[in-house]
């Protein structure tokens, strides 16, 4: 690949695509939703991510696999920025990477955080399909799972435990 | 005091409600009643700190001289941290714990969704990632209250002692001083009076279908807002604060 197309911003975002999330490696940071923008600022790449939860220990990982990713592919001259607006979103999930954390056993996040608006203060996930048997009669261990963005559940049918990625 | 100034300690007590907070729920880290609710508070902690943090490098960005959100949360003394008394209150058993999230909860859940109004576009951004959080937080404690208030003699009793301890922190809470009334007019600041009816409301539910009564006629302690605080700050701070002071300058 010559210089010119590797500095094509559609370049880098397939780079950045090939990183996988360090937790569910199903899943590439772009995919997670992580990855907001990628422009050129003069000389300078500016690549702006949003933390997933505000005290997520993956995200300092996230930043150095960016930054070693670039380095390995010849860019030395970048800034990684930290954008809080507009906040994180499983509604940024397209349905490809959905089904790519149900293959992996992680029930994907249900509907839109649009539609759970109202009712989040008293009721938790609802009608959540198993990964394993897809049966919906599964109920609620914990609402806080092995990781800041998941929550316990298990399968009343298969009886299978497993992550349920929250829908935020 | 010039409105950089005002700015700055106003998002200094936000972030001390949650660094302090946070701090004390991951003391218990390890220590739950099971594994599940363990990882769940250890969970919270991580998020109530995540918070703060993110507050903390806005106000080291305000304050300027090359501060940093270390400087803010291990160089500060006890007088200088403006946390309300509530959240430095030490773990006794767990339902003591609980309530001091659900009520801390309660606040910080239409606190932050107030705050998505502030005219000041950083704290309101914070306040959308936040809330999100805040609102898991909270029915994790609701159903905690339920739980605890409608489970055995045992577990009601310790409920009900925990309210009767920690119910003389709630005004304070919504205390409000003249900068921060200033703040208000600008449309920065939440106006903490306008959440009250909200807090009242929603304990009230929860306590309703926990059957729990509610203290009246405490006297109402404060003071954390302006730097006094109760003497369990101190040693929290002095554990938190000690390998950063032993090693100036150490990075991890």
């Amino acid at each position: 690949m010559n210089q010119i197309n590797s500095n094509e911003v559609s370049f880098i975002w397939d780079i950045l695509n090939e990183i996988p999330d360090p937790e569910i490696p199903v899943i590439s940071l772009v995919e997670l939703g992580v990855v907001r923008n990628i422009l050129w600022d003069n000389e300078v790449l500016q690549i702006t991510i949003t933390p997933t939860y505000s005290g997520c220990p993956a995200m300092r990982v996230m930043e150095m696999d960016i930054d070693q990713r670039l380095r390995k592919e010849g860019f030395d001259n970048f800034k990684i920025i930290m954008q809080y607006h507009p906040s994180w979103t499983t509604d940024w999930m397209t349905q490809e990477t959905k089904l790519k954390l149900k293959e992996y056993g992680i029930a994907p996040p249900q509907l839109h955080t649009k539609q759970r608006v109202g009712a989040l203060l008293t009721e938790g996930p609802m009608n959540v399909a198993c990964p394993q048997c897809n049966s919906e009669n599964t109920k609620l261990i914990s609402e806080f799972g092995s990781t800041a963005c998941k929550s316990l559940m298990k399968c009343n049918d298969c009886l299978e435990t497993f992550d349920y990625f929250k829908c935020i | 005091m010039s409105q950089n100034n005002s700015l700055f300690n106003y998002i200094l007590k936000i972030a001390d409600n949650q660094l302090i907070l946070g701090h004390r729920l991951s003391e218990q880290s390890s220590k739950g009643p099971f594994l599940e609710e363990d990882i769940a508070c250890s969970n919270i902690a991580l998020d109530l700190i995540g918070a703060a943090n993110s507050l903390y490098i806005y106000a080291a960005s305000i304050q300027g001289e090359n501060k940093t959100e270390d400087d803010l949360v291990f160089l500060r003394s006890e007088r200088d941290y403006k946390n309300v008394l509530l959240v430095e209150q030490p773990n006794t058993d767990f339902a003591f714990l609980m309530l001091r999230q659900f009520l801390f909860d309660t606040y910080d859940f239409y606190f932050q969704q107030a705050l998505l109004n502030s005219k000041d576009e950083t704290l309101a951004a914070i306040a959308a990632k936040t809330l999100k959080e805040s609102t898991y937080h909270l029915r994790h404690s609701g159903n905690w209250m339920i739980r605890l208030g409608d489970g055995t003699t045992e577990s009601a009793m310790r409920l009900k002692n925990a309210m009767n301890q920690l119910w003389c922190f709630i005004d304070e809470l919504f205390e409000q001083d003249e900068t921060e009334i200033a703040l208000v007019a600008q449309g920065i600041a939440v106006d903490s009076n306008a959440i009250k009816a909200q807090f009242d409301n929603h304990v009230a539910s929860i306590m309703q279908n926990a059957g729990m009564d509610i203290p009246t006629n405490i006297f109402m302690q404060k003071g954390g807002k302006q730097g006094v605080h109760t003497e369990h700050l101190g040693f929290l701070l002095a554990e938190m604060q000690y390998v950063h002071r032993s090693f100036p300058g150490v990075k991890w």
